[in-house]
């Protein structure tokens, strides 16, 4: 059985609990046991690192250093933005022992920098590939599915080092694992905005339109994604975007509920019916 | 020839941004590679490899244009520019240095009061329970940012399908959150007495 630390992160209890859901359920159809971090904190996301480096470093590095008390040495982290700001510290500790000092000594723990951080892609691609495509209970053939993957899975390289972070592929390994058909479309790797959604929405809708114009024009019937502003952006906003450049109807999967329709499991225990932009009955 | 790089006659502004944010701004030669992959480009006021260019000259004229610009508050640190920058000079990272200065100033361009509010509401919710609930950190920064109507059409179904948690998550931890807050602050208050 596979043993995974796990981080979920404030937006997969709240506003992305579809992602929570869908992500635990699937670790389960896998085989997977994941372990929370007890007592886990935000990880500062925007918010911290663009008004004081120090506490974008410190917020994640009690998770890590958490984490690495509670034994985990593999930490499953589903949330794009949380999985950027980890990698961040947890680079930023291992390189400089300098910073190691400073953030350990203001964290009050002692974090010896032991925990590898995994986000969905790189876990699947670890734990599931390639037998899963013996475990697909569910016909997903001719599904047409544009893989997004946004910004912060991808880049900075140096602080992730997943895939390529110009020409990415590994999504769609594993969606044609899965028995769907991935497409060949050039935004995969366009940003939608992310935390400008409500501080400056106009930009965002602007952002989201042409990443779903472009995916409809490549023939999406789905868009798959791996993180929840990515999410909320393009299955939320989509009535936005709907409103000031007309009618789109993409339904957005998390790359879990994807993975989890093909391992059989229920719509509803996956959260599809949570969201904005019908996404039952993509499943015939 | 002369040898001279831009750090070399560093002025304050240079020096500082490159000592906080352990950048060298002379490794920048201009190409703008930055600012043809910046998604943000349309709303700023500068492109990013002009604001780069005004920290490399960093007269104090330049400072008050930099620090108090809209562009440094649009990025949206998706790091399309880190990554493709062909001289590896971290862009993203000295927008955040250049942010984290602009507040200490009270520079901040007037429409980034709604960015800012934003991050305010946000850092204080993790700081009183250790984990961000999406519901009160909407409510205040609705009433921070007078921006009090849009969206309320979605508000139903974000209730129906259970997206919103009334009552926030209050970690066992959370004096040590709030110790982290505490020190954090305190230290970069510090940073910027020591300088002055």
């Amino acid at each position: 059985m596979t043993k995974l630390g796990y981080y979920p992160g404030c937006s997969l209890e709240g506003t992305a609990s579809d992602y929570g859901i869908s992500v635990r359920r699937m670790a389960r159809a896998l085989g997977w046991e994941l372990q929370e971090i007890e007592d886990w904190n935000c990880c500062g996301a925007t918010a911290a690192h663009q008004t004081n480096h120090l506490l974008a470093l410190s917020l994640p590095a009690r998770d890590l250093a958490l984490a690495e008390e509670q034994g985990i040495t593999e930490l499953l982290v589903p949330c794009a933005a949380c999985f950027s700001r980890l990698v961040h510290a947890n680079k930023a500790m291992q390189q400089d022992p300098e910073t190691a000092r400073e953030i350990n000594d203001i964290i009050e723990m002692n974090y010896r920098g032991t925990v590898s951080v995994l986000n969905l892609i790189e876990a699947l691609q670890k734990y599931a590939m390639p037998d899963i495509a013996g475990k697909v209970q569910r016909n997903l053939s001719g599904l047409k599915v544009a893989c997004y993957y946004g910004c912060l899975l991808l880049r900075p390289p140096k602080y992730t080092e997943f895939d390529d972070a110009e020409q990415p592929s590994s999504m769609e390994d594993i969606v044609r694992a899965l028995g769907a058909e991935p497409l060949d479309w050039p935004f995969k790797t366009e940003c939608c905005g992310a935390g400008l959604s409500m501080s400056n929405t106009g930009a965002v809708v602007d952002l989201t339109h042409k990443i779903l114009e472009n995916a409809r024009h490549h023939g999406a019937r789905v868009i798959a994604v791996a993180c929840p502003m990515c999410h909320s952006n393009l299955d939320m906003r989509q009535l936005d975007v709907s409103r000031r450049y007309g009618k789109y109807n993409i339904p957005i999967l998390f790359l879990s509920q994807l993975v989890g329709l093909a391992l059989g499991v229920s719509e509803k225990e996956l959260g599809l019916k949570k969201h904005f932009v019908k996404a039952t009955s993509i499943i015939r | 020839m002369s040898n001279k790089t831009v750090s070399d006659t560093a002025s304050s502004f240079t020096a500082e941004i490159e000592g906080r944010g352990r950048l060298r701004l002379a490794d920048c030669y201009q190409c703008g590679k930055c600012s043809a992959g910046c998604p943000m480009v349309d709303y700023m006021d500068y492109l990013p490899h002009q604001i780069v260019r005004m920290c490399q000259m960093g007269e104090d004229s330049l400072r008050e244009k930099v620090l108090g610009s809209r562009t440094i508050w649009l990025c949206v640190s998706c790091e399309t520019c880190s990554t493709r920058c062909p001289k590896d000079f971290d862009i993203a990272h000295l927008m955040d240095v250049l942010r984290e200065m602009s507040l200490e100033a009270g520079l901040q361009h007037a429409d980034a009061s709604n960015i800012i509010a934003f991050h305010k509401t946000f850092k204080n919710g993790v700081e009183k329970t250790g984990r961000l609930n999406e519901f009160p950190l909407a409510i205040g920064y609705k009433l921070r940012s007078m921006d009090l109507f849009s969206d309320v059409t979605k508000f139903p179904k974000m209730v129906t399908a259970r997206k919103l948690r009334f009552l926030p998550h209050k970690i066992k931890g959370r004096d040590k959150v709030k110790k982290i807050f505490a020190k954090c602050e305190a230290r970069i208050r510090a940073k910027k007495r020591g300088k002055k």
